[in-house]
């Protein structure tokens, strides 16, 4: 009963419709045994961060393919810091250009997972971030 | 301030982890109950259940819309919904996806939607649930939602928590067989038609309908209590003078709107039914002991594992599996085991 389950919200924010990376995101993660509460296409960041609050999530996926991530992005950061979600763990998936890269993580992106990427990278990757964090 | 008070004062996030803490089971998720326990009791708790695909999630994003925005005289209403999925057995993992339908809520502070994985219970919710509907009672939320996993037949554990129980069926899902069968059926307090605007709706409102008027168990259990009662057939305005509930048939159009009106005004005609005829207190009081007795179970089967000799449960368990005992024999034999090596120790 009392098991720690980690529970993840994967949303798309932005207007691009491709949400195929997402469901298989969203699918891999049930399979490693995890909550995905999964919100469908054009979320807001505020959208975003209200679900991530009421879901009490520990890790926010984010799947933007319309090129949008570096003003989408900061915005999530900031909307969940507002509602004292600092603690939650984002991730991106998605067309990210590689001279953005450096810049999302150091704004606090765990990590980027383009297409291609084995599902085991970020399923560990999600995993060892909320899991050392609420040790 | 501690969690619990911080959730009576309105604090969404303290109420977020609030639920997750008491969702684990946590000694803290338990505390933070026991402080709110006393506040609760005072939400209308209403099941949306039904097969998957029949559009539960969009009506009940629906019927928040309505309670939010209600007609004219009415006072909006604060929303909490439940949303239920099902756990995989294999992996333990889920995926929540009802608020998907649910985004027109988005952005409104009088709406609380959290989502929760059954976690291995097979009755349509989570064993959880109850203690999440009470935190969300105690935080002030006066009507909460309750939509289970897809349910066929047999998922009726909803019935048990909420006050209110609609199911929710669509055209097109079976003949009149499927509306003569017990379970699901049987625990509907307003039955609703979603998807109306598909053809096949007049036959699955005749099924129902005819399933409805060959008798209703409710009406049989009731009838040692008083009158009887003669079962119409036709969507009787539900009388409060009445003693048994006959349930109502409903149309709907959960993507345009269409009978949400109509069936926020059944479910305010159920409570007023309840209210009036005492159920309300008779559904409370079988709900907590429903909760009173499995919480018992649980616990005294915890503690009476515990307090078994190491080993002695798996030496029996191995007999079972050898088939030297029958399982009545094996639960004796741990029962008086367990006694005699409590009178060794005296």
């Amino acid at each position: 009963m009392s098991e720690r389950k980690i529970r993840v919200l994967i949303a798309k924010p932005g207007l691009d419709g491709h949400d195929r990376g997402a469901k298989v995101v969203a699918r891999a993660l049930r399979d490693a045994g995890m909550e995905v509460i999964y919100t469908g296409l054009r979320q807001t960041p505020e959208m975003i961060a209200e679900a991530a609050l009421q879901e009490d999530v520990d890790a926010v996926g984010l799947s933007i393919l319309s090129g949008a991530h570096m003003a989408l992005v900061p915005r999530v950061f900031e909307l969940l810091k507002a509602n004292g979600q600092e603690r939650v763990k984002v991730f991106l998936g998605g067309i990210v250009p590689d001279e953005d890269v450096p810049l999302l993580l150091k704004m606090g992106v765990i990590g980027i997972y383009g297409p291609g990427t084995l599902s085991d990278t970020y399923v560990n990757d999600i995993r060892k971030a909320v899991l050392t964090d609420n040790a | 301030m501690d969690l619990a008070q911080s959730v009576l004062a309105g604090d969404r996030l303290a109420l977020a982890r609030t639920l997750s803490l008491v969702e684990n089971g946590t000694a803290e998720g338990k505390s933070a109950l026991n402080t709110l326990f006393p506040h609760t009791g005072k939400a209308h708790l209403v099941g949306v259940t039904g097969a998957s695909g029949t559009g539960k999630s969009s009506l009940v994003n629906q019927l928040a819309r309505y309670y939010r925005q209600p007609s004219q005289g009415e006072q909006p209403r604060q929303v909490a919904i439940v949303a239920v999925d099902p756990t995989s057995p294999f992996t333990g993992g889920a995926i929540l996806g009802d608020r998907i339908r649910m985004r027109d809520l988005s952005g409104d502070p009088g709406v609380f939607i959290r989502s929760m994985a059954t976690r291995g219970s097979l009755g349509g919710i989570a064993s959880a649930t109850s203690a999440v509907v009470q935190v969300l009672d105690a935080a002030g939320y006066d009507l909460v939602l309750i939509e289970t996993v897809g349910a066929g037949q047999s998922e009726i554990d909803i019935a048990r928590l909420a006050h209110t129980t609609i199911v929710v069926e669509a055209p097109g899902l079976g003949d009149d067989i499927q509306a003569i069968k017990a379970g699901i059926m049987e625990i509907a307090d307003v039955l609703v038609v979603n998807k109306a605007d598909l053809p096949g709706v007049e036959n699955t409102e005749r099924a129902l309908r005819g399933s409805l008027s060959l008798s209703h168990p409710l009406a049989q259990r009731m009838l040692h209590h008083g009158k009887l009662v003669t079962l119409s057939a036709q969507p009787a305005a539900p009388s409060t003078e009445e003693l048994v509930w006959i349930p109502i048939i409903l149309r709907t159009v959960a993507l345009d709107g269409t009978g949400i009106p109509a069936l926020a005004e059944a479910i305010a005609n159920h409570r007023a039914y309840l209210q009036s005829t005492g159920s309300w207190q008779l559904r409370e009081r079988w709900r907590l002991q429903t909760e009173l007795d499995l919480l018992l179970q649980n616990t005294l089967v915890a503690s009476f594992r515990s307090s078994l000799p190491a080993g002695t449960y798996e030496r029996v368990l191995e007999d079972l599996l050898e088939r030297r005992v029958s399982p009545f024999e094996a639960v004796e034999r741990l029962v008086d085991g367990a006694g005699r090596a409590a009178e060794e120790v005296v």
